[in-house]
């Protein structure tokens, strides 16, 4: 105590704040940093659940480079991806740029948009499930058989299936969206649509000489937070195909449901780490690519 | 955020363009909400009438409920969900807040680096660390536990992150003052600072609460019991039950819905402003 009293204020403070990291940092090397390399470590071993670990280098990922499932899921979470993101964000941007706009009824059309995003995405996965089913028992069906349409095949289709789930993920992350172009819209000086305004320039051209530029930092920070939320796609996908998770023929199964299967259902931890390597190259990719347009601007 | 702010003179004068703008957006925002007003809507229907289009039940009933709830399991996920939320939700408003205290208002050697060796964990996909945590909770005996559920979120740089970027705003001359009284540093950050940021910490704690309340891939990883299950994963195993019965897996599906959409109703303001805050500054 007496080393203590004789330090002064300001090495005090200095106790004070590794005192106060002392837990934190513990957590965020047990739980965050060590958890990591022990997954670029197991990914050198083929190694089951039960029984030894076997150092095979880098057999795993030879084994990736060779196996069809592996490309046909990549090839599926990049089809997530290249579609989900930019249809979401031209989505959103159209709507929040109309909403920005509105003042009749502005706040309840406003909750409208957003209320899926604070639903349960499995819990919605099911309801979507049941619409997508064929008649006499899904709602988008019946409802086209009732106007004379023929059936469309969602689930059940290898070409169907896909887009289906994408529609739901992007449904839920729409309002999200919508909310974060709204503030960035709102960021935006009045001041530099009225100069606009005296120029005499129409709505069209001050969308695209002046909203559209102002809003780079918004679009990139979006593009970036859905691309990571659909290379990671699992919830929607996992409860959409229960009864063969990632059907039919693996042709809406995404990355995270094979790491999820091979790790949990066939107990190949070696080889599910590679795999996890695999998405998180792919994230670190996306996130550098952030960075280096964050700073041309 | 709250109210739109007045239109310029010049987009005061209503426009018919301006009607159809308003009138694609109205049905736009109610295609949004229908999945989820059809799904409480057919929770509320008897199984004769669930396959028909129509939308509002001609004769509602709660026996979908009763069935659902009669032997007990939702309740019971319900009650893990709602406690795992929101311990790590206190968990994060705490230590969170903690560090991100530290980093913005103390001086040390190091801090730069804590900083960085934080905020580079947002690169670490949760999708990575399943396989590490898995065998730690095995080692450890946490799998099939509450704690094993809750221990990979108790605190997250995302918060972290967002709380530092707040407490920068607090003026040190608060903190000095304080200091000069004879107060504790832990006594100011807590009585002193916090009370400053409360805007920043309700942003956190919805974030926070609505992730690990809708949390899937980790609790349907950890837990084998059904006991144990969180109402995601429990509402799945039920759904694959039930199979045939849309009714009932849509019961349980607005169960799992209605907690956030009741807590949106009477919050809906400072969620939007929260989620604002989070996504803009975080």
């Amino acid at each position: 105590m007496s080393w203590y009293a004789n330090r002064t204020i300001e090495q005090k403070r200095v106790v004070w704040a590794w005192t106060f990291l002392a837990v934190p940092l513990a957590f965020y090397v047990l739980v965050r940093f060590y958890p990591t390399l022990e997954s670029f470590y197991v990914s050198l071993h083929s190694w089951r659940l039960i029984g030894e670990r076997r150092w095979v280098g880098l057999d795993n990922y030879v084994r990736l480079a060779t196996d069809p499932v592996f490309w046909k899921v990549f090839a599926n979470t990049f089809i997530y991806l290249i579609v989900g993101t930019p249809l979401s964000i031209v989505l959103s941007f159209v709507v929040a740029y109309q909403l920005d706009r509105v003042r009749f009824m502005h706040g309840f059309i406003r909750a409208l948009y957003f209320l899926p995003f604070l639903t349960t995405a499995a819990a919605m996965a099911w309801v979507w499930r049941w619409f997508y089913q064929p008649v006499p028992i899904g709602v988008i069906n019946n409802a086209l058989a009732s106007l004379g349409i023929p059936q469309i095949t969602f689930l059940a289709s290898t070409t169907n299936a896909l887009p289906a789930i994408l529609a739901t993920a992007i449904w839920h992350g729409l309002g999200f969206q919508v909310i974060i172009f709204m503030a960035g819209l709102r960021a935006i000086p009045t001041s530099y649509y009225e100069a606009a305004r005296i120029d005499g320039v129409t709505d069209w051209t001050i969308l695209r000489e002046i909203t559209i530029p102002l809003m780079r930092p918004t679009v990139i920070f979006l593009v970036v937070f859905s691309s990571i939320g659909y290379l990671r796609i699992f919830d929607q996908v996992y409860n959409m195909t229960t009864n063969d998770p990632g059907g039919p023929l693996d042709s809406t199964k995404p990355l995270v449901l094979l790491i999820y299967q091979t790790a949990f259902r066939s107990y190949e931890l070696g080889y599910a780490a590679a795999q996890t390597v695999v998405l998180f190259v792919v994230l670190l990719a996306i996130s550098l690519l952030q960075l280096r347009l964050m700073k041309d601007r | 955020m709250a109210t739109a702010r007045p239109l310029p003179a010049y987009l005061a004068g209503i426009r018919p363009g301006r009607i159809v703008a308003w009138t694609l957006l109205a049905i736009g925002g109610v295609l949004m909400v229908t999945p989820v007003f059809y799904m409480l809507m057919t929770s509320l229907k008897l199984p004769h009438e669930v396959y028909q289009l129509t939308l509002i039940p001609r004769e509602p009933t709660l026996e979908n409920y009763f069935y659902v709830l009669k032997d007990g399991r939702f309740m019971r996920w319900f009650m893990n969900s709602l406690l795992i939320a929101t311990i790590v939700t206190l968990s994060n408003v705490f230590f969170d807040s903690l560090v991100g205290y530290v980093l913005a208002k103390f001086t040390f050697r190091g801090r730069y680096v804590v900083f960085l060796a934080i905020l580079s964990t947002l690169m670490i996909p949760t999708e990575m660390l399943v396989i590490p945590w898995y065998m730690m909770s095995a080692a450890f005996g946490w799998l099939d536990t509450t704690w094993g559920i809750m221990f990979p979120g108790v605190m997250t740089a995302f918060g972290t992150f967002l709380m530092k970027q707040f407490f920068e705003t607090v003026p040190d001359d608060f903190l000095d003052a304080a200091r000069i009284d004879g107060q504790g540093e832990f006594a100011i950050w807590w009585t002193i600072a916090m009370p400053l940021v409360t805007p920043a910490l309700s942003a956190l704690a919805i974030f926070v609460f609505l992730g690990n309340w809708t949390a899937f891939l980790w609790p349907l990883i950890v837990t084998t019991s059904p006991n144990l299950y969180t109402l995601p994963v429990g509402l799945t195993t039920f759904s694959v039950e039930q199979q045939i019965d849309w009714e009932l897996i849509m019961t349980g599906a607005s169960l799992a819905t209605i907690p956030t959409l009741l807590i949106f109703l009477i919050f809906q303001r400072y969620i939007i402003r929260g989620v604002v805050l989070a996504g803009l500054k975080g």
